[in-house]
């Protein structure tokens, strides 16, 4: 360490906490939404809204616990993933506020969204507080298998909704989206399975025209997978969820093998199967057409997809400001799950916008960030498949919002409304924090090792 | 509700927005813990020097030399000026030579931290004799230093632009 120059020295530094820098991050995010809040007000009433004190206490309750449980039980965790996350959920919240004041779209959403987010805050909470150590998952890699399968197969037997059978019926309770919560179950099971078959997957494989290509009995799995996806693709027509399993099996195979191979053989095997699928099944079609022909007329209108352009359009860059967008025309289906994006799109304007899917990204990358800074293979794959399950969703929907992909239903998470998306990504973000609060948590110090002091040299 | 305040609320929203956006951006740039890479240049110099003595705790006679004016046996001619690493993982890394003992090693307080399976803890030292002729010596270590291809047994001078190899990493001394 002694003076040089032209260079430059790299050095390990302890890790700090980071609280208090999240801290103020989160102060940042509650005090956005509450001044959405108070902008849609103003804008459609002329007055501040009567609800802004206990939506403010609400939203600020709710990150202040959040906040005091990760400073006690996850001190080392990532400082942005909370404020992110609360941001994005205190938007929603505003969002959906926003369109509950239209009353051509339907009953009042907020005030569940509001419970629905409490719920998810607490089961990211229970997870912090319960789950000491991400490794523990990794136990359980077969059964979550099962537990994912089945959640993926419940919703064939419950009645479709909007051509979709996504859902499962408690009756007195409400639906639920089991698909939100396999995400995170299958994520564990891929993790647990990659880290032990990773080594066969990644080696045994001959090399051709610069790819490697794997043996007949390593394409098994993959194989399996893909059935599996295309099977929900016919039985529930769900196209985002078919593509959210499948996607995330092929990046999270591709990261445990570091194969490109395994992504061209990925794309090749759902662009395959979705255009063989998409030739019998008539929903996938009606989606695929209408993704086409967006300005075609359909029963006295155009079609969702036109319309939600219509609302970008509309918007411009600048957007025509919280509260005073036209999005009561959205007359087609979920404007405040599916389609909130559109009214986010009018009222905040591009702009807007490409901070609301910045924001995604910065969660996105701080999940990567994550497990590149995790120290044990499963707990790397799980970050990696959690984020990627993110990632894939926020693509789907916003994908399929902006006219990018075919429309599939699936809900922008934390921003739309849907009880199971909210709670499920709550939890996600949980497990995210509890791997990086492993992965920052400054090392023990090494045990003085005795063969060391052999070797020095005895000065006289 | 004026349109005047309506527009400055939708641009004010759109700027904490990006704000928040661009804070969260810098929070991330300060984030990169784990290592810290610092510019070595004369700023440091001064403050780093006596450190370095500290922990590399040079020959008597040496110490003699230094007290007696450094400068003295850097103005030689023909005298090496700096170590430089040619190969292996610090590749590039260089070390101003100004009369102190350099020691290399895998021991963290080594002037010249190696991280090479191949090195010992404390493995060799570099340092000027009473003429200020650069002498390396072998703190007997597992796998041996060498001089060009000759394992050193006693210690050496050091010719000017002589690869000393460890292990891995190559290191000469340099004008």
């Amino acid at each position: 360490m002694s003076s040089t120059t032209n260079t430059t020295t790299v050095g390990t530094i302890g890790a700090p906490s980071r609280r208090n820098t999240e801290l103020a991050m989160l102060v940042f995010a509650v005090l956005i939404p509450v001044f959405a809040y108070i902008n849609v007000g103003l804008a459609k009433d002329h007055s501040v809204p009567a609800g802004v004190l206990g939506y403010a206490l609400g939203l600020g309750l709710l990150a202040g616990v959040a906040h005091l449980v990760v400073r006690k039980w996850a001190p080392y965790a990532d400082p942005l993933m909370l404020p992110i996350a609360t941001l994005l959920n205190g938007m929603g919240l505003v969002f959906i506020w926003r369109l509950d004041q239209e009353p051509s779209l339907g009953s009042a959403m907020a005030p569940n969204q509001l419970m629905w987010s409490t719920f998810g805050v607490a089961l990211f909470l229970a997870i912090l507080i319960f789950l000491k150590d991400h490794r523990v998952l990794q136990r359980y890699t077969y059964i979550s298998m099962v537990v994912a399968l089945v959640l993926l197969i419940a919703p064939v037997f419950f009645p479709g909704v909007n051509g979709a059978k996504i859902w499962i019926t408690i009756p007195g309770l409400g639906s639920l989206q089991p698909g939100e919560f396999a995400k995170i179950i299958i994520a564990v099971f891929f993790a647990g399975y990659l880290m032990v078959k990773r080594d066969a997957l990644a080696l045994a494989s001959r090399r051709f025209m610069g790819l490697y290509l794997p043996r007949g009995r390593d394409l098994g799995p993959i194989l399996v997978i893909w059935a599996l996806s295309l099977m929900i693709l016919v039985f529930e027509t769900d196209l985002g969820t078919s593509l959210l399993f499948f996607g995330l099996f092929v990046v999270m195979l591709y990261v445990a093998t570091e194969r490109t191979s395994w992504i061209v053989f990925g794309l090749l095997l759902s662009a395959g199967g979705a255009v063989a699928v998409g030739t019998f099944e008539s929903h996938v079609q009606t989606r695929v057409h209408n993704w086409l022909n967006p300005l075609e007329l359909q029963g006295g209108g155009v079609t969702e997809t036109a319309q939600a352009m219509y609302s970008f359009g509309s918007g411009g860059i600048f957007g025509s400001g919280l509260g005073q967008g036209y999005s009561r025309l959205i007359l087609g289906i979920a404007p405040k799950s599916d389609y909130i994006l559109a009214t986010v799109g009018e009222e905040i304007g591009l702009a807007g916008l490409m901070g609301i899917l910045l924001l995604y990204g910065l969660l996105i990358e701080r999940g990567i960030r994550t497990a590149l800074a995790a120290r044990d293979p499963f707990g790397k794959l799980l970050a990696v498949g959690l984020s990627g399950a993110f990632a894939l969703q926020v693509f789907v929907v916003a994908g399929g919002v902006t006219g990018l992909i075919p429309l599939t239903g699936m809900t922008m998470p934390f921003l739309a409304q849907g009880g199971s998306s909210v709670i499920a990504n709550w939890a996600l973000v949980g497990i995210l924090l509890r791997i990086s609060d492993t992965a920052r948590r400054p090392a023990p110090a090494p045990a003085p090792s005795t063969d060391a002091e052999m070797t020095q040299v005895v000065r006289p | 509700m004026s349109e005047l305040t309506l527009t400055v609320m939708r641009l004010g929203f759109l700027a904490v927005l990006w704000l928040f956006v661009i804070v969260a951006v810098q929070v991330i740039r300060s984030d990169l813990f784990g290592t810290r890479v610092t510019q070595r240049g004369a700023a440091r110099r001064g403050g780093q020097e006596p450190r370095a003595q500290r922990q590399a705790a040079p020959p008597p006679q040496q110490q003699r030399r230094q007290d007696s004016g450094r400068g003295g046996n850097r103005q030689r001619r023909g005298a090496p000026t700096k170590l430089v690493v040619s190969e292996g993982t610090l590749t590039g890394t260089t070390v101003a030579l100004q009369g102190q003992t350099i020691s290399l090693g895998r021991a963290h307080d080594s002037t010249i931290v190696l991280d090479d399976d191949y090195a010992s803890s404390r493995h060799a030292r570099i340092y000027p004799d009473r003429d200020g002729q650069w002498i390396v010596e072998d703190l007997g270590s597992t796998n041996g230093t060498y001089l060009d291809r000759t394992r050193l047994t006693t210690p050496t001078p050091i010719p000017l632009g002589a690869p000393i190899r460890i292990g891995k990493t190559v290191i000469e001394l340099r004008k």
